[in-house]
């Protein structure tokens, strides 16, 4: 029997969540330790199954599987493939950097990390799963502990309202999703959950057309899509960083992903139907969230609103439902992931220096942290699409898989791009460069080492990508190929 | 279908109950030897005996594939009915053990006798087949519950509980068994399993059939608190001592529910149409009601009052589906509800007795000054909610498949939108555990033994049957398949 490495890497944050609830509340350093000890390890362990996914046999690896309740056909069934291989780094280096940038949490830090890493287990359950039940048992562990992080660790002026509006909204999409997949299942007759059978179940078309917006829309809330997206800012906003980062970073992936996983590629006509107005919708995304993030005056709002757009970027590739198009989503994904975590980092680091995140009156701030500068210059260049950075591998593609099948949406959509560098700019003009307020000289220090590891590492992944783009394409490429089999084309 | 009259193996059929007549002997005994301090074991006694009650059941009273119905056709010695005698049991050594360090409660010999009585009568009535064996079972298990929440005399909320218990309750018995005797005078037989042939033939008027049926909804949708019959709960749940409304709340309710599900799906099963939707409706009502209600609720009493009217309508979600699929969910739902609602309450009547109030807003730290509890709390909470991985997950989903497989899509609609205003309130509890500092956040919240054991316990339980799902699944699997 080969080494259970799917399993190790869901289980070793929960496992590491109550080992870290039995240390003694007063025990803050240990509890540290532990936290990073655990998220290193995830790390560890994602990026080795990462890497060792063997591109040129394709199809899903490293499968276990677990029968549950067989009465009904539930089992635990995980494996990898190019679509959620990237994902599982992603969660691994942003669990790792958050730990790293929550060091200086002192309100029970115990429990804060608790809470973290059960979500980091819901959120690597939902990627490797196959089993439609599976799913979402981990889906909805993903949901609860936000509510917790944000209302307690939260921003005091809006966590209250954020946290319940963001739980609520998740809450009512997986249900909503959840109705959908019992439907499926009773309509497949099979007996079973395996989504790998329930892939070739056969839906009629009525029933595919009936069902494919209850899933799709129902996952898409998570992934922002317009106009249920309302909660993603405010969240973003009211969380504390590293949760922001997790947020942002890899929640919102969660719903694009499953929403691909047991929307498209489970009902696969209903997809073809239903797509065409879906892309007005990620195209609103796109456009309209750029265009909001580009009249905020707070900080964090700036880079909540260019989440919901490049979310949509996201969803957008996938409703073209062709070859490019989702190549360049599956990248996007993991691109702005880091790169979202990497903001999300700054501004958190930004704010605890100057207490305020109204961009008029931040200033300078590149004299005093030279490395938050240059980081968020890097994550900059990846949102506006830079050649050179991960942003171009991802978007290009995109736009191209747009252009192919709908070419005005393309011509609309690119709009956002322009729209995006003037944001970016701005922000980088105001915060970074300029003098530095009087109000701040002597009041605004340097960040720790352990924040600078964080943002190199970051940014170093978002440039690898960026130069070297054959160390994941080639991965997403054979994940898209099995989509576009179940599509029918290609 | 009478049944032999009598055979000596049917003793071992009604052993459970046998052994419950053991414990309240001994805890009479005891109630006399021991002074008023070392009363305090009598909870234990009577949890441990509970315990070993079921331990013994297991082993030598379990009912095999093969249902038969025995003392003359008064019980049907089955599955169904065992399994929720379990249950009852559980609940009720769960609910000793509690009360065991509650002062006005725990020293007082009567106040376990009462609990048994309550518990013996629940136990007949899950496996009661015959209409007067139902209606004795249902008074056995009333008349000492009404005691029970009037036990704290001084206490004018907790007489009040009492008193209102009792008069609903003795209202809506009378109407339940206004619709037995119109039954027994049209059909000439008290025996459940009987009167299917009867209503089968079709020789009374529907109408008849149909107005029988429905008096006697009305005294088991009081017994579950379902609409319109739900109004007692809150003033009852919020009067009553704690731990007497768990044991309310939960095995009390369930006890309705084995006795619904036997009436409805085996005497009146030529008459699933007709309950099919008086039932539909009566579930949505419910749910939705207990659910918009509850989120006004200051006192958390009251709130999981309402909560647990909207737990009988997301159960009858079972009854409704009429499939064996819909059972199983139901008894599914309820062994894991029990479970769930037990650790709730028994949560809260930790907090009680440390602060005195039972307001929401006095929970307020309680995350600082006992991270245990308040971890407790949300275990129990979060599975009240349906969020995995706890069990309240499984048996949502369970209970929602069952209306799919049927094609009640809207009703699983409207009950999945009725779980996102409990998740609300729900949270709403954990924000102020959770989120809110208060003044006595350096006093601890002192557990004692038995609420530490129990707590642990049902906490575990819950994570157990939302993880470790199929021996659940499959032992409310083979209860249902015994009914028929």
């Amino acid at each position: 029997m080969q080494f259970p490495i799917l399993s190790f890497i869901v289980f070793t944050p929960i496992v590491a969540a109550l080992i870290i609830f039995l240390i003694p509340e007063n025990r803050k350093a240990e509890v540290r330790v532990a936290a990073l000890a655990a998220a290193t390890f995830a790390l560890t362990l994602s990026a080795w199954a990462y890497f060792s996914y063997d591109v040129s046999v394709g199809g899903y690896q490293f499968v276990e599987q677990v029968t549950w309740l067989p009465a009904l056909g539930i089992s635990y069934k995980v494996g990898l493939d190019g679509m959620n291989a990237p994902l599982i780094l992603l969660t691994g280096i942003v669990m790792f950097t958050g730990v790293l940038i929550s060091w200086g949490i002192d309100d029970r830090p115990r429990e804060f990390f608790t809470f973290l890493f059960i979500l980091a287990t819901g959120v690597f359950g939902v990627f490797v799963s196959l089993d439609l039940f599976m799913l979402f048992f981990f889906y909805e562990i993903a949901v609860f502990p936000m509510y917790l992080l944000i209302s307690i660790w939260g921003w005091k002026e809006t966590r209250e309202y954020a946290a319940m509006k963001l739980t609520l909204y998740l809450f009512v999409g997986s249900v909503i999703a959840l109705v959908g997949a019992i439907a499926m299942y009773f309509a497949a007759g099979l007996g079973t959950f395996d989504m790998l059978q329930l892939e070739h179940a056969g839906f009629s078309r009525t029933f595919q057309i009936i069902w494919f917006p209850f899933v799709f829309i129902g996952f898409g809330v998570l992934g922002g899509i317009f106009p249920f997206h309302n909660w993603s800012p405010d969240g973003h906003v009211a969380a504390p960083t590293a949760v922001s980062m997790f947020h942002a970073g890899v929640l919102m992936k969660l719903g694009a992903f499953a929403a691909l996983r047991v929307g498209v590629m489970l009902l696969p006509e209903g997809a073809k139907v239903h797509m065409n107005w879906i892309i007005l919708l990620t195209l609103v995304n796109v456009v309209y969230g750029a265009f909001i993030a580009s009249v905020q005056t707070d900080f964090k709002y700036v880079i909540g609103f260019s989440s919901v757009s490049h979310m949509g970027l996201v969803l957008m590739g996938f409703a073209t439902l062709s070859k490019e198009g989702m190549i360049g989503s599956g990248i996007q994904m993991f691109s702005h992931g880091v790169m979202t975590a990497l903001f999300f980092a700054v501004v958190g680091m930004v704010y605890d220096q100057a207490h305020t995140r109204e961009i008029p009156k931040l200033g300078g701030f590149r004299k005093v942290m030279p490395m938050v500068a240059i980081a968020f210059i890097v994550g900059g260049l990846v949102s506006m699409g830079m050649p050179g950075f991960s942003g171009f591998i991802a978007e290009f593609p995109i736009f191209m898989g747009v252009w192919k099948t709908h070419p005005w949406i393309a011509i609309v959509a690119a709009i956002s791009i322009v729209i995006t560098a003037s944001y970016i700019i701005r922000v980088i003009g105001k915060v970074f460069y300029g003098s530095l307020p009087q109000e701040f000289v002597g009041h605004v220090h340097d960040v720790t080492v352990l924040d600078k590891i964080a943002l190199v590492f970051l940014s170093l992944i978002l440039i690898t990508l960026g130069v070297f783009p054959g160390w994941m394409v080639p991965l997403v490429q054979s994940g898209v190929q099995n989509i576009l089999r179940l599509l029918g084309g290609a | 279908m009478t049944g032999t009259i009598f055979s000596p193996q049917m003793f071992f059929a009604i052993f459970p109950e046998l052994f419950l007549l053991l414990i309240g002997l001994i805890i009479f005994v005891l109630d006399l030897i021991l002074n008023k301090e070392q009363r305090k074991t009598l909870g234990w006694v009577m949890a441990f005996g509970l315990i070993l009650d079921i331990g013994l059941s297991l082993l030598i009273a379990k009912p095999g594939t093969e249902s038969q119905l025995i003392w003359g056709g008064m019980l049907r010695f089955d599955r169904l009915g065992f399994i929720f005698r379990m249950m009852f049991l559980f609940a009720a050594a769960i609910t000793a053990l509690f009360a065991t360090n509650l002062d006005q409660l725990g020293r007082r010999g009567e106040f376990y006798i009462l609990l048994l009585g309550s518990t013996l009568g629940m136990c007949l009535m899950a496996s009661s087949a015959d209409i007067i064996m139902l209606y004795l079972a249902i008074e056995t298990t009333s008349i000492p519950l009404y005691v029970l929440a009037g036990f704290l005399k001084d206490d004018d909320k907790s007489t009040e509980a009492g008193f209102k218990y009792m008069l609903f309750g003795a209202m809506t018995s009378a109407i339940m068994l206004y619709g037995f005797s119109l039954i027994y005078g049209f059909s000439g037989t008290t025996n459940l399993y009987n009167l299917v042939t009867f209503v089968q033939q079709g020789q009374t008027s529907p109408f008849v059939l149909y107005g029988a049926l429905s008096l006697i909804l009305v005294g088991f949708a009081f017994k579950i608190s379902a609409f319109p019959l739900h109004f007692w709960a809150p003033d009852v749940y919020e009067g009553a001592p704690t731990m007497i409304s768990g044991f309310l709340s939960t095995a009390s309710k369930a006890a309705g529910f084995s006795v619904l599900a036997r009436v409805l799906m085996v005497s009146f099963t030529q008459l699933t149409p007709y309950w099919v939707i008086i039932l539909a409706v009566i579930s949505i009502a419910t749910m939705t009601i207990g659910n918009l209600l509850a989120l006004a609720q200051k006192n958390i009493k009251r709130l999981l009052a309402y909560s647990s009217i909207a737990h009988a309508g997301y159960a009858l979600i079972g009854l409704v589906a009429a499939s064996e699929l819909g059972l199983t969910g139901l008894i599914f739902y309820l062994t894991v509800y029990i479970v769930t609602n037990l650790a709730a309450f028994g949560a809260v009547a930790v907090f009680e007795k440390t602060s005195g109030s039972s307001e929401i807003a006095s929970f307020a730290g309680l995350s600082r000054r006992s991270p245990w509890l308040a971890i407790m709390m949300l275990v129990s909470f979060l599975s009240l909610a349906g969020m995995p991985p706890f069990g309240g997950f499984v048996i949502k989903f369970s209970v929602f498949a069952a209306a799919i497989q049927q094609g009640l899509i809207g009703l699983a609609v409207i009950a999945v939108l009725n779980s996102i205003i409990g998740l609300y309130y729900y949270l709403t509890v954990l924000k102020v555990i959770y989120l809110y500092r208060s003044e006595d956040e350096n006093i601890p919240v002192p557990m004692s033994k038995s609420f530490v054991l129990g707590l642990s316990v049902l906490s575990i339980g819950i994570v157990l049957m939302g993880t470790v799902i199929t021996p659940w699944f499959n032992m409310a699997q083979m209860a249902a398949k015994s009914l028929w």
